[in-house]
């Protein structure tokens, strides 16, 4: 139920989109493809499909080569960004779809996309049309059709993307529970990063085509391997060669010999969480992170002078 | 919106409805018997059959080359993609005279493929397999051109997702992609076999219209006209266009009622 893939390569016309990627998602994982648009981590997972040819290296999947074969024979399921669903089809009938392919009895049909059905809460919905659902709805219809044909993987292409944020946040937490009862081995596409550090076991970075760092979501942010991913992985302000966190700055109000002068351009209270923006002597911007109770123990203003200090901060050579 | 409305309507009935009413009109002014006593001639009901017998070949035909075709255009890509799209218009820009004559050069006396069959004792010209020849490739770009727009509108996830499901090729198209565009493949239909049925100029070059042998309704029309034989000439005239109505009709009939389950 592994996937190795290995050295793979793949252009379009001029433009590199996976430049000798190499990554190992281990059986019964859930891992992320995290990176901002462009970056190649759909590629990746339609190369891993069998949707895209790549031009060069190898997939395995469960041990076997299955890098020229066709999608068909490959055992994985594919979620779409946007659903693609079966338009002429009943909601049933759509979960149905890989099991009458597959020519399995009646009997067999009935019974697994019932269970399949009540498993993605779509029982009472069966006889409806694609067009007569919502978005999240349609995607768990998505779900259940690529769960039908017992996938040896499961891939997942930006699948909640297209939902707004409070049934993206739902069907997150919701696909992470399916994972632990099935185990079944799973990859997901995501631009964004929040998505990839609450759902996944293991987080693949990509930047340009190529495999910034893999690590577990708490480690990608205490460690990250490069400048992009400290970046692109949470927040980082940059004090000279050093990123800093924004919760790894240090706010007072009297200088002293380590801290930098700031003013404070704009207080964001974000409940818990106070978000405090400010600009250094040289005009660079800085964005520190306070608790509510810290920022009213400062009795913060915007205008008003600050002093800074680095707690922690990281530098790449 | 009523003026334009109303300038649409009186248009339409210039252009088409009036003809049409007085072909209507003139078929049955001195009566029921002279339109049954030209139908009814041998010759007559040999010229629908011709016209019936060719348009069965020629439909099914494009209909399989305009499907094919739209999935090449639209799905594939390949060397000279963009010719292969140009020249499925081709028939809708050639006078269909010009296509009678180009099949005349092509297996007439002296034509690359006289010898081919002319050795074989197989008659093209003056015989049903110019004729179909010709309609065939009258009435060629219909389905594909109604087909193309709808792929791309459909986009191909829908097929990559029953591949992935486990579907082979065949199994998709059958499955998922002609179910999606069977509206514009339908259209398609009726609008090769309104061409088909109508096909005059093509024909009348490589058919010789020899009575009751190689002519069709449409060359029956205009030899009953240069007759003298007004009567008849308006009988076949609205016979055709009454199948011609129907196809139109059936079609309207059954899309709003399939399309209603569907959504």
């Amino acid at each position: 139920m592994s996937i190795v893939v290995s050295g793979v390569s793949k252009r379009f016309n001029d433009f590199v989109a996976l430049d000798d990627v190499s990554i190992d998602v281990a059986g019964g994982s859930l891992t992320a493809l995290l990176g901002p648009s462009g970056s190649g981590k759909s590629t990746l997972l339609r190369v891993i499909a069998g949707l895209e040819r790549p031009d060069a290296g190898t997939v395995m999947i469960s041990g076997l080569n299955v890098t020229g074969r066709p999608p068909q024979e490959r055992g994985v399921g594919f979620v779409f960004q946007h659903y693609a669903a079966f338009k002429h089809m009943t909601v049933w009938d759509n979960v149905a779809f890989g099991l009458s392919i597959r020519k399995r009895s009646k009997a067999e049909i009935e019974k697994r996309v019932a269970e399949l059905l009540e498993l993605v809460q779509l029982d009472g919905l069966s006889k409806r049309y694609p067009a007569q659902l919502s978005g999240g709805q349609r995607q768990r219809m998505g779900l259940a059709r690529a769960l039908a044909v017992d996938p040896e993987v499961l891939l997942l292409d930006e699948p909640f993307g297209a939902l707004d944020a409070r049934v993206r946040k739902e069907l997150r937490a919701w696909l992470r529970r399916l994972h632990d009862e099935t185990h079944t081995t799973t990859v997901i596409v995501t631009h964004d990063q929040e998505e990839a550090m609450e759902v996944a076991d293991e987080v693949v970075v990509m930047n340009r085509g190529r495999v910034e760092q893999v690590a577990n979501p708490r480690d990608l942010y205490e460690h990250p391997a490069s400048e992009f991913v400290m970046t692109f992985v949470g927040q980082a302000n940059r004090l000279g060669d050093a990123y800093v966190r924004p919760h790894d700055l240090e706010v007072v109000l009297e200088p002293n010999g380590a801290t930098r002068e700031a003013m404070i351009e704009r207080i964001v209270h974000l409940g818990f969480e106070v978000r405090v923006d400010l600009v250094r002597e040289d005009g660079e911007p800085l964005s520190v992170q306070l608790t509510r109770d810290e920022a009213e123990r400062l009795e913060l203003d915007s205008g008003q002078i600050v002093f800074v200090r680095p707690t922690r901060q990281t530098t790449f050579s | 919106m009523v003026g334009l409305r109303l300038v649409a309507l009186a248009y339409l009935a210039i252009i088409l409805l009036g003809p049409l009413a007085m072909v209507f009109w003139r078929t049955f002014e001195h009566g029921f018997h002279n339109f049954w006593s030209t139908l009814s001639q041998p010759s007559t009901v040999h010229a629908f059959e011709m016209t019936l017998l060719i348009t069965a070949i020629a439909v099914p035909l494009n209909t399989v080359f305009g499907i094919v075709c739209a999935l090449a255009i639209v799905r594939k890509r390949f060397p000279g993609k963009g010719l292969v799209n140009a020249f499925v218009d081709l028939p809708l820009a050639l006078s269909p005279v010009v296509v009678g004559l180009a099949l005349f050069l092509l297996y007439g006396r002296g034509g690359w493929f006289y010898h081919l069959f002319a050795d074989r004792g197989i008659s093209i010209l003056f015989a049903l397999p110019s004729m179909v020849l010709a309609t065939v490739f009258v009435s060629l770009p219909f389905v594909a051109r109604e087909v193309v727009p709808t792929l791309r509108e459909i986009g191909d996830e829908q097929e990559q997702a029953a591949h992935t499901l486990g579907a082979s090729g065949w199994q998709t198209f059958r499955r998922v992609t002609l179910p999606s565009i069977r509206w514009a493949v339908v259209y398609g239909v009726v609008l090769t076999t309104a061409r088909c049925l109508g096909e005059y100029g093509a024909v009348a070059v490589v058919s010789g219209r020899i009575e009751g042998k190689t002519e069709t309704a449409t060359l029956r029309v205009q030899d009953q006209y240069e007759n003298f034989n007004l009567a008849g000439a308006y009988g076949i005239s609205l016979v055709l266009a009454t199948i011609a109505v129907c196809v139109l009709v059936a079609m309207t009939m059954l899309r709003p009622r399939e399309g209603a389950s569907a959504r």
